[in-house]
């Protein structure tokens, strides 16, 4: 139970150790850090999905916690908040027609989980829905709270189905491994189609099934070069990129009369 | 070799979308057609986003329409009067397609009325086309002669007010039907991302009585400025035109086309409208079949807050 009495000491004697470090007996608490190598991401033309390794370390760990694996970690690497209408499909007429829809807030466009072990033998289910973690436990805000709980209850499952589906919320069992004591290396899955924006990469320490520290960092995930310029000038002057695809049609058109002309 | 595209946020295969607008540019050379029925439909099947497929699709024609438009210009075959007026009932009926266009995505029953216009539309055009060269055929067949409808036939549509005089096409006419016309053509070009000349052509034939060979470089002139507005309507409201998916296409197209055009000239009239009616007609079946099975997934997302 050592473990477990450490746990429940770690916040608050934090807190004092650093404004008096006299009083400190126990030992100091255990925390996590990760490092990204680089900041930034570029997406090129032929992306086809990646691995991301994020390295970490656990600071003051206890050896003997260490030695017996009953540290774990769990690294998230979480896309940009976007909302979300999910919608069902119903047969009218015989004809598949979207009817229902729920609309969630904030839902991340991607979010990929690396871990020591699997979940379940980590930690309680009610700790993982606490802090929000792994892809079956984040928790979703609908729009409209008033619509029934097993509407939302539906629809929620049916979102995440669908991002698992799509490759976008992925988790990697085995994920996590410690290089040593205090070093692990986390591998992330990027999916194709992993969206643009800034991402937060998370990394959650438990230690014997509670939860210790988290630590984040940032990393932005963007299009290289020409595709990124496309999008931005689609976006950002859609008046004069209309222009220009009418202007690039009609040339096509006219060079093509020229070059292939039959008659 | 893949290529990923900006817009639709996928990665393609670019032979796949050249062949894809090869095919279709020989089809549509053949048929004296823009092709957008088939590019649209074609690019959802896919997996191109159908509010992508469709914007994308209207840029694409621009190019097929304006290499036919210059060969009917360069052999006097073009009507710029009678497609002046086509093309201002033209833009009213882009701008209401566009806004339907936003409301339906935000509804998220866009996708359900793409399909459900491609089929009723084409299943219409394509059942007619067939039954009237089927007709045609047996016809021919048989030795008898075919029966001609004389230009000096009137109908309903020669008693409205309003007419104009249209010198190149020999024409006296209200201009009501023709602006109906031109705004009918706009919706459809916005919302389905196709020229429409595929009803433009039979319609200024039966109901205005152009004379044909007026016809198809008049509708073309047309469609070059209506689907231009659609596309820049899409791209400054809905951002949804992909410019590498659009040159993909085109170039295949305008190569294809050529050849399609010269593959076209062995065929006989009725022979080329069934085919054009078949293959019609196959879309459209393709596309209903979609609407009535059970589709793999029932659920399905979206971005939300659109507009």
């Amino acid at each position: 139970m050592a473990g477990l009495r450490a746990f429940a000491a770690a916040v608050p004697l934090s807190m004092l150790f650093a404004l008096s470090p006299a009083t400190a007996q126990t030992p100091p608490a255990e925390s996590i850090q990760i490092g990204l190598s680089t900041d930034a991401i570029s997406i090129t033309a032929g992306f086809s999905g990646a691995d991301l390794t994020i390295f970490g370390s656990l600071e003051n760990p206890d050896p003997l916690v260490a030695r017996q694996g009953r540290y774990d970690v769990v690294v998230v690497l979480e896309g940009p908040p976007r909302p979300v209408v999910v919608r069902r499909k119903d047969r009218v007429l015989g004809v598949w027609i979207n009817l229902d829809s729920e609309t969630f807030e904030n839902v991340p466009v991607s979010y990929s989980v690396a871990t020591t072990r699997p979940l379940q033998d980590i930690a309680e289910p009610a700790k993982y829905k606490q802090l929000s973690l792994g892809a079956q436990n984040l928790y979703l805000k609908p729009a409209d709270e008033t619509d029934s709980p097993a509407t939302i209850e539906e629809f929620t499952a049916a979102l995440r189905e669908r991002k698992a589906a799509t490759g976008l919320y992925s988790e990697n069992v085995g994920g996590v491994q410690f290089l040593s004591q205090n070093l692990f290396r986390a591998t992330v899955r990027l999916a194709p189609n992993v969206p643009v924006g800034t991402h937060k990469a998370r990394a959650f320490l438990f230690k014997s099934g509670m939860f210790v520290k988290e630590s984040s960092a940032q990393l932005e995930i963007r299009k290289s070069g020409f595709e990124q310029s496309v999008f931005r000038v689609a976006h950002d002057y859609s008046f004069l990129y209309g222009v220009f695809a009418i202007s690039l049609a009609m040339l096509t058109g006219w060079l093509g009369r020229i070059i292939f002309r039959k008659d | 070799m893949g290529i990923y595209l900006p817009i639709a946020e996928i990665s393609v295969n670019v032979f796949v979308l050249l062949a894809m607008g090869a095919a279709v540019g020989f089809l549509s050379g053949m048929f004296g057609v823009g092709g957008g029925f088939l590019i649209t439909p074609l690019l959802i099947f896919y997996n191109i986003p159908p509010a992508i497929a469709v914007a994308t699709g209207a840029n694409q024609v621009i190019a097929s329409s304006f290499s036919g438009a210059l060969s009917h210009f360069k052999r006097g075959t073009l009507d710029f009067k009678l497609g002046g007026v086509l093309l201002a009932g033209g833009i009213v009926g882009s701008t209401a397609g566009i806004y339907v266009f936003a409301l339906l995505r935000r509804l998220g029953q866009l996708d359900l009325f793409i399909s459900l216009l491609y089929v009723v539309l084409l299943g219409t055009v394509g059942g007619l086309m067939l039954v009237e060269s089927v007709n045609a055929l047996r016809a021919s067949r048989s030795g008898a002669a075919p029966v001609l409808k004389k230009s000096g036939q009137h109908n309903w549509i020669h008693r409205l007010p309003f007419k104009m005089r249209f010198r190149a096409s020999k024409l006296f006419v209200s201009v009501i039907p023709v602006l109906g016309l031109g705004a009918g053509i706009g919706f459809l070009s916005s919302i389905m991302g196709v020229g429409g000349g595929f009803i433009m052509v039979p319609a200024l034939i039966y109901l205005l009585k152009v004379p044909t060979n007026v016809v198809i470089g008049t509708s073309l002139f047309q469609i070059i400025f209506t689907s231009a507005y659609t596309t820049l309507v899409h791209a400054t409201t809905n951002q949804t035109v992909d410019v590498i998916l659009a040159f993909l296409l085109m170039a295949g197209g305008v190569a294809g086309a050529q050849y399609g055009a010269k593959a076209g000239q062995r065929l006989r009239g009725e022979q080329l409208r069934a085919l054009l009616a078949m293959l019609v007609l196959a879309v459209a079946i393709r596309l209903a079949v979609d609407l009535f099975v059970t589709p793999p997934n029932l659920y399905s997302l979206s971005a939300a807050g659109l507009n």
